[in-house]
């Protein structure tokens, strides 16, 4: 079972079927999968998942960003997670690495830096975002556009990130991250 | 949330429409009336019903009129955004895109370049079951422009029911074309939905077509009773 977190500033809201239905009908072609709003998390029943993918919002959204204390599960819990755009931007907050300002809407192209089982080599992606992360401590840098670190991965744990959308194009990148064997 | 809806008064417009009216307050329509019958961006036949349907919605419409020149007609949506943002005191606007990256990228710069939030509540879905949502809820949607080879001047007018949504997903399968004309295939009007007040009544409509590209126009339209 998989879980998808609803990223978005309420539970219910207009940006459910732009940023969460995309993923759930992709996750849905390979396994089961369940949505929760990230406020209704019950962090007792974590483990009950195979992997967790949270997903992006609206460019105005930045409710994640102001409740990071809201996802201090993903620390503890052991499970694989995939954060998409707001996603990878709340993870990073979690483990106390700042944002930095990156304005980028549209088709970019992305270069793989670092070998990963998700994705590989030069591809175009959909982007729409605020905010990337600067090169730290926690996570390697899996890829980038001309403006900025694209995707991470943990130095650790089997946590990634990634700012572009592949539940836009590249669908197959969230395949990848579902089939992924732990 | 206060929200102008970008309508040309097709069926994702309007269906976007109904799904934002769900969730925030719709407050104003905002049509772009392109002068260019191939505009990139926006919907063309029968964009001047929009009047009619906003009156249909009780709702107010917010409209420019564009050239339509690839880009520039990019500075007219932008000014439409402006004013329905000024008279109207929108936070955000909500698109009826499905697929269209291009479209959606330029829209969603638009918007944060003015700080407006904006909404795609179609982004993604899966065409037929669109079309499938549309019949279920009682739209009444017409097709007044076909684009692309096989369709002809027969399916002009025609009324999007089960059956044309089925020939339609068999002509994805045979041609490759988008069953909700996601690539500009087909254009359609819509004339009556569960927030229309009343419904739109076509009294003249012509039709213009050359091999697989023409229009359903409607030269006069009014309101009557649902």
């Amino acid at each position: 079972m998989i879980l998808v977190v609803d990223m978005n500033w309420k539970q219910d809201s207009l940006a459910f079927g732009e940023f969460v239905s995309p993923i759930v009908s992709v996750v849905q072609t390979l396994e089961e999968c369940v949505v929760k709003h990230f406020l209704e998390i019950d962090t007792s029943k974590l483990g009950c998942y195979s992997k967790i993918v949270l997903s992006g919002t609206p460019l105005k959204d930045h409710a994640t960003l102001k409740q990071v204390e809201k996802f201090d599960w993903v620390k503890s819990c052991g499970t694989p997670i995939l954060g998409i755009c707001a996603g990878m931007q709340t993870i990073s907050l979690v483990y106390g690495e700042p944002l930095l300002n990156c304005l980028q809407v549209g088709m970019a192209e992305i270069t793989t830096l670092k070998e990963n089982p998700i994705f590989q080599g030069e591809f175009k992606a959909y982007t729409l975002h605020n905010y990337s992360v600067s090169p730290n401590k926690t996570f390697e840098t899996l890829a980038e556009s001309a403006k900025c670190i694209q995707a991470i991965k943990h130095k650790q744990k089997d946590i990634y990130g990634v700012l572009f959308h592949p539940e836009v194009r590249n669908q197959e990148i969230l395949k990848k991250f579902i089939q992924l064997k732990q | 949330m206060r929200l102008g809806v970008l309508f040309s008064g097709g069926k994702d417009s309007t269906l976007a429409l109904h799904l934002a009216a769900q969730k925030e307050q719709v407050v104003c329509l905002i049509t772009v009336a392109s002068k260019n019958k191939e505009s990139y961006m926006f919907h063309t036949p029968n964009i001047d019903v929009t009047a009619l349907q906003a009156e249909a919605l009780g709702l107010p419409l917010v409209r420019v009129v564009t050239e339509g020149k690839k880009e520039e007609e990019l500075a007219d949506l932008e000014k439409a955004i402006v004013e329905a943002k000024k008279k109207f005191q929108i936070d955000g606007v909500v698109t009826g895109a499905v697929e269209s990256v291009y479209q959606a990228t330029r829209i969603q710069r638009i918007c944060n370049r003015l700080n407006v939030w904006c909404f795609n509540p179609l982004w993604k879905h899966d065409q037929k079951a669109l079309l499938e949502t549309l019949v279920a809820k009682n739209f009444k949607v017409v097709i007044s422009g076909i684009f692309a080879y096989p369709l002809d001047e027969t399916w002009l007018g025609k009324q999007i029911d089960a059956k044309v949504i089925a020939r339609l997903v068999e002509l994805q399968g045979q041609y490759g074309i988008s069953p909700s004309g996601e690539g500009g295939e087909i254009e359609t009007t819509v004339l009556d939905a569960p927030m229309f007040k009343q419904k739109i009544e076509i009294v003249e409509s012509a039709v213009e077509a050359k091999g697989n590209c023409g229009v359903f126009i409607i030269t006069q339209a009014r309101l009557v009773p649902k």
